[in-house]
């Protein structure tokens, strides 16, 4: 069977900026494959290439086997897509923006109704179709959106942040009504994300950073590029405790704004001598790696502190405007 | 070929749609030209005298006014596109598997369906121009309104597709919509204008649209050849060669966009 995706060497530059940078990867057919990195580091870009919406500078993809330079009004008959910003008509009811989609994309109007229903069951928007969507919340449309970009039956299903500007709570639904989908429908999913804790849903994680794939493994996979437990340390003096640290344990931490990270084979162990030796200690924590200390250990820098580049600056007025319009 | 036709009717329907269901937009499409027939019609009235027997300067106006509210009504349904486009509704047409021409002439027809009915207001308010429109006249002038609006909301159109931002896009608008105005012959007639003004006027395709609206409204008055530049048959032929090269241009835009 031939890949979902591929991509070979895909690099896209927006004038002085190199957002994509020689990128490779495959995603197999029926795998849920993410894209975790900070703002700006090519996620976004990555996606909308591979839905024909920009045109690679160099390298190749296919999408379902279809070239998407090529190929792209086949790949955009395979995919479905759920864009980072909303792209519903609020002054629509949920049901004519989703049959205006089967209109798009030629579904039979027996059919279209027949899906419609089956879908807005599964994410629980069966008694609101009828409605506007300007009244629903942002999770409901974003639950739409899903159930709209899956109505043709797509090969490949691209989620840009599906969660953005949700709330937790609302965001954990997201992912079940995603897991569901995927379960029900079997499509394969390719989606991005910035928060960590979300990428756990994937089948595998590719890590991108300045539009450059740093690890690409299982979730499980990826944390075993840190070594063992995770001791988070507070302390006055970061410095004397790091030199401390390296001497008496030979362990070097990495540091993130007012914590000391160590990893060590077994921390519950490590914390009591380590507390022993260096008496200046006000916090100490214990957990299991998370994707969060594989981007620290592999970058050296935590998520949240990066970006604030141009594409950035571009999202943030972006998300401003649309705020102001709601 | 199919998709095509089915995706401009669903940005079509997609417009009428929401045109006709927000109530603030019917409000002013009520409102709007009441107050550019009353305000401008009656108050210019005074100024200007016509030397024209039983014609009076608010009669004259009334085909301009028309026109000016199908300019400002269809010019303005483009805006969205540039928004759209980026954040909203029309991402969902540029991933979807339709050709993008499609886009720029349902965008068109949606415009100018939207200006038409806000004309239609116009053409009920007739009486108080002092203007009585038989049923005839009043299906020649929809069929009129609708072209107007055609060849304006395919510049609009035109001008969206290749814009990125709504600053950018106000700017050129402003640049274009009122001098089209201005020119129109809504407010004086072209053989009373400066001679350096007329060839001015005769680009304006808003010129030849005021001037197929007096055609008809002044069928039977005495005053026809005083008010009109050419026959109603030259205005449209006109009207009509400037929207297949805007509405071509436009989708050819569209097609292109990454």
């Amino acid at each position: 069977m031939t890949n979902a995706i591929e991509a070979f060497e895909l690099t896209r530059n927006f004038k002085d900026l190199v957002a994509v940078n020689g990128v490779n990867f495959t995603v197999g057919a029926g795998e849920i494959f993410g894209f975790l990195g900070p703002n700006g580091a090519g996620k976004t870009t990555t996606i909308k290439i591979l839905a024909t919406l920009l045109r690679p500078t160099s390298g190749r993809a296919t999408v379902s086997g279809y070239d998407v330079v090529r190929q792209a009004s086949n790949v955009r008959r395979a995919i479905g897509m759920v864009f980072q910003d909303q792209s519903l008509d609020d002054r629509l009811t949920a049901e004519e923006n989703m049959l205006f989609h089967c209109v798009l994309y030629g579904v039979p109007r027996k059919d279209a109704l027949t899906r419609m229903e089956e879908l807005l069951d599964l994410v629980g928007l069966s008694i609101r179709r009828k409605d506007l969507v300007k009244t629903f919340s942002g999770g409901m449309k974003r639950r739409l959106e899903l159930c709209r970009g899956l109505l043709h039956r797509p090969a490949v299903l691209f989620l840009d942040e599906p969660t953005l500007g949700l709330d937790p709570q609302t965001r954990s639904h997201i992912w079940e009504y995603i897991r569901t989908l995927h379960r029900e429908l079997g499509t394969t999913v390719f989606l991005t994300t910035h928060y960590m804790e979300e990428a756990e849903v994937c089948d595998r994680i590719g890590i991108i950073d300045h539009g450059k794939i740093i690890a690409l493994d299982s979730p499980s996979g990826l944390k075993r590029v840190v070594g063992g437990d995770v001791v988070i340390v507070k302390t006055s003096d970061k410095e004397a405790l790091l030199a401390a640290a390296r001497e008496r344990f030979n362990l070097s931490g990495q540091l993130d704004d007012e914590m000391v990270y160590f990893e060590t084979e077994r921390g519950e162990s490590f914390i009591p001598e380590l507390v022993k030796a260096i008496p200046d200690i006000l916090e100490v924590r214990l957990r299991q790696p998370t994707l969060e200390d594989v981007f620290l250990k592999l970058t050296g820098r935590a998520i949240r502190d990066t970006g604030s580049g141009k594409l950035d600056a571009m999202r943030i007025r972006r998300t401003v405007h649309q705020r102001r319009r709601q | 070929m199919q998709a095509f036709f089915a995706t401009v009717y669903i940005i079509w329907l997609r417009d009428v749609k929401r045109f006709t269901r927000e109530g603030t937009r019917v409000l002013a499409m009520l409102g709007q030209p009441l107050l550019y027939l009353l305000i401008m019609g009656q108050g210019l009235r005074s100024a200007f005298k016509m030397n024209i027997p039983g014609f009076d300067y608010l009669s004259f106006v009334y085909p301009g006014v028309i026109g000016m509210s199908v300019l400002f009504t269809a010019i303005f349904s483009s805006v969205s596109i540039i928004w759209d486009k980026q954040f909203g509704f029309l991402k969902e047409v540029l991933v979807a598997p339709v050709p993008r021409a499609a886009i720029a002439m349902g965008k068109a027809l949606g415009g100018s369906t939207t200006a038409c009915l806000q004309g239609g207001i116009l053409l009920i308010l007739a009486p108080l121009a002092g203007v009585s429109l038989g049923l005839g006249q009043i299906i020649v002038l929809a069929g009129l309104m609708f072209i107007i609006a055609f060849s304006v909301a395919s510049i609009g159109t035109l001008v969206a597709a290749r814009m990125e931002t709504m600053e950018g896009f106000h700017l050129i608008m402003n640049f274009l919509t009122l001098p089209m105005f201005l020119l129109s012959g809504a407010f004086f007639p072209l053989n009373t204008a400066p001679a350096w003004m007329q060839p001015l006027m005769r680009l304006d395709p808003l010129f030849y649209g005021v001037d197929a609206l007096r055609n008809v409204i002044y069928a039977d008055s005495p005053a026809l050849s005083y008010v009109v530049a050419q026959t109603v048959t030259v205005d449209v032929l006109v009207l009509l060669a400037f929207s297949l090269v805007m509405i071509g241009l436009g989708m050819m835009s569209f097609s292109r966009t990454e």
